[in-house]
């Protein structure tokens, strides 16, 4: 049991990052939201990587065998997808400001619509 | 020389991604000498890029699947936990479109954009979407295609926001952001349930390693990497991104944008076909029901599904397109149409797959959805391109306030005419050459479809003509009395497209033999591209 917690929280995360998404108005609220789908994303791509009682995979001088290592790849997947994920934060930042200079809301509903002919 | 043609031609897949990308982070310094020889250094760029990519689907046409594995020399057996390229027959028709239409874009942004800023930007994000859509049509790894794809999406995001002073194309671009990152983050949860069973993330070692049977988690991914393509492709009904962000993004980037769009669509053919080729006849589940079994397999249902949201989207497509008053949303409008035929046709194929494919109607419509996608990729590129003509000399694009264009931009208005008959699908143009295809094989595989398909295409052709009444023609209007035909490079850029559409019009066997049939039976054959990486095992 102890061992599904971490897929449970990914379960959470990934529905609450949905459920914030899809049903809430404001536009920070939206970024948060991807952020928490992308968190939920990579907790389960570094559990994956998990392997029971495993040490950090680090070859030293002097290595212990008798030591399992957990994986490395889910890990080096995870730093990348954190690198992606704060350019996209970042962007997705930035197009929030300009969207509250030129609309001086950050409601979704009152963005949408209306052509700048 | 000839040692630096054999090196170029060893590490063709490698160039085709590593020149724009080294061109993106070069142009800041180069616009630094001047803005005339940034123009040139990207034409430059993206033409060897162009030529590059051009070399490497004539190889992979004349020599069979190529695969590229990076970072130096490698034992036999280790090529499955390498980051690689592999570049067979569908990879190479994608990379025909992607030689033609930045090369286009650039050559177009020279005369649109030059009275903007910033330009620096522009030619360093729009040369980064090309090394990110060609990475995407290339890649063999699950992971390094989630990375392309996302290098695609930002850079395309930033881009259709290039205009910040137009609240709208801000919006455009943060809706598309939020899709496309959604999309992305779904795409890497599929990896990831790839990687928990398989321990693997080349392409081709997953498919060899997805029992027949599948389990419940192959479904997951599958559902998952479907769904998240599908809605980076923009098809209904998740294409509301696509006509804010095709319509409000300047047109040169719309043409690379139609790049990116398509090269979703086939990274989600690649998963059906090649991921999940070896599942696709086996049944998932059966019924017996007075005495008769009834069983359907899973092409039956991924197929069913694709020619249910293809005819959805072509008739939200055209019937959104015959709505619109804004000349670009209306293009764009088309667009998702047009992405409904392609799926149209290749579901359909999937839906009939069983035994020999080539036997069946579904192997033509198979061939005319591939080849539908090179089409639609020059017709909507070339009626965005005549829209950002129109809008660079009326600085509008809205239908009702345009009119008597023609009599000052004669060019332009040919080009329009070319796009209209290409992109409806008459004769001689290449859009009938597909469209026949597919009306042909759907309707015998249902005759509902082609139906659909047909009288879509007509509607079509109505809100073309609409659209070229009331731009072009009518009396001349006096706030056009000083319109001028556009600068030389936008209509170069347009030529160059409007001359591929007429040739492939005109001679569509050659181009159906040489380029459509091998994608196609690349694509059907997920065997031998699993066997260009796991054979040697």
């Amino acid at each position: 049991m102890i061992y599904n917690i971490p897929f449970i929280a990914v379960a959470a995360l990934i529905l609450i990052g949905l459920y914030t998404v899809i049903f809430k108005r404001n536009l920070i609220k939206i970024v948060i939201g991807i952020t928490l789908i992308e968190s939920g994303v990579n907790l389960f791509l570094i559990t994956l990587g998990f392997r029971k009682d495993s040490v950090a995979p680090i070859f030293t001088s002097n290595p212990d065998v008798s030591q399992t290592m957990s994986l490395p790849v889910p890990q080096a997947l995870t730093l990348t997808s954190i690198v992606i994920g704060v350019a996209v934060l970042a962007l997705m930042l930035s197009f929030i400001v300009y969207i509250y200079r030129h609309y001086k809301t950050l409601d979704v509903r009152k963005v949408v619509g209306g052509d700048d002919e | 020389m000839n040692d630096i043609i054999s090196f170029i031609s060893a590490h063709l897949p490698a160039f085709v991604v590593a020149v724009p990308l080294l061109g993106a982070f070069l142009t800041p310094l180069v616009s630094r000498i001047g803005d005339k020889s940034r123009n040139i250094f990207a034409i430059i760029i993206t033409g060897l890029t162009s030529i590059f990519a051009l070399l490497l689907a004539n190889d992979v046409f004349t020599n069979g699947i190529r695969t590229y594995v990076f970072g130096g020399d490698y034992a036999t057996g280790q090529t499955m936990v390498r980051i690689l390229f592999e570049i067979d027959a569908m990879n190479a028709f994608m990379l025909i479109i992607a030689a033609i239409l930045p090369f286009a874009a650039i050559v177009y942004s020279w005369g649109f954009m030059k009275e903007q800023t910033g330009l620096d930007k522009y030619y360093t994000l729009i040369l980064l979407m090309t090394a990110g859509m060609l990475g995407m049509m290339m890649t063999g790894d699950m992971f390094n295609f989630f990375v392309f794809l996302e290098i695609t999406s930002i850079a395309s995001a930033a881009l259709i926001a290039f205009w910040t002073n137009k609240g709208n194309a801000v919006a455009a671009a943060f809706k598309y952001i939020v899709i496309s990152s959604i999309g992305a983050l779904f795409v890497l949860f599929a990896i990831a349930l790839y990687y928990g069973q398989y321990n693997a993330l080349n392409m081709a070692v997953i498919a060899d390693s997805i029992p027949v049977e599948m389990g419940f988690v192959d479904k997951i991914a599958l559902v998952l990497l479907l769904a998240a393509l599908a809605m980076k492709a923009a098809i209904a009904p998740m294409h509301m991104w696509l006509a804010d962000a095709y319509g409000r993004a300047p047109s040169s980037v719309t043409v690379v944008l139609i790049g990116t769009t398509l090269a979703s669509l086939y990274a989600g053919f690649r998963v059906i076909f090649t991921i999940h080729g070896n599942q696709l006849e086996q049944a998932l589940n059966s019924w017996t029901i007075f005495g008769y079994e009834f069983s359907i397999s899973l092409a039956n249902m991924v197929g069913i599904l694709l020619v249910a949201l293809a005819v959805l989207s072509i008739f939200i497509g055209v019937f959104m397109a015959l709505k619109q008053v804004d000349l670009k949303k209306m293009i764009a409008y088309t667009a998702v149409a047009e992405i409904g035929y392609m799926l149209l046709a290749v579901g359909a194929a999937i839906a009939v797959m069983g035994g020999d494919l080539e036997a069946t109607a579904g192997y033509t419509a198979l061939k005319g959805g591939i080849f539908h996608i090179l089409n639609d990729a020059l017709d909507i590129g070339l009626l965005f391109l005549v829209a950002g003509a129109v809008y660079y000399t009326a600085k509008q694009t809205s239908i009702n306030k345009l009119g008597g264009l023609a009599r000052n931009m004669k060019y332009t208005t040919v080009f329009f005419l070319i796009g209209l008959f290409a992109v409806s699908g008459l004769p001689p143009m290449n859009g009938f050459a597909s469209k026949l295809m597919i009306y042909e094989s759907t309707f015998q595989i249902n005759p509902i479809l082609s139906i659909v398909a047909i009288l879509c295409s007509i509607l079509l052709l109505a809100v073309f003509v609409k659209v070229f009444y009331s731009v072009f023609l009518g009396p001349k209007l006096p706030k056009f009395a000083t319109a001028k035909e556009v600068p030389i490079s936008m209509l170069i850029a347009m030529g160059i497209i409007a001359c591929i559409i007429i040739f492939i019009g005109l001679f569509p066997d050659i181009v159906l033999q040489n380029v459509v049939t091998p994608a196609a039976n690349a694509l059907n054959d997920a065997s031998s591209y699993i066997a260009a990486i796991t054979g040697g095992i």
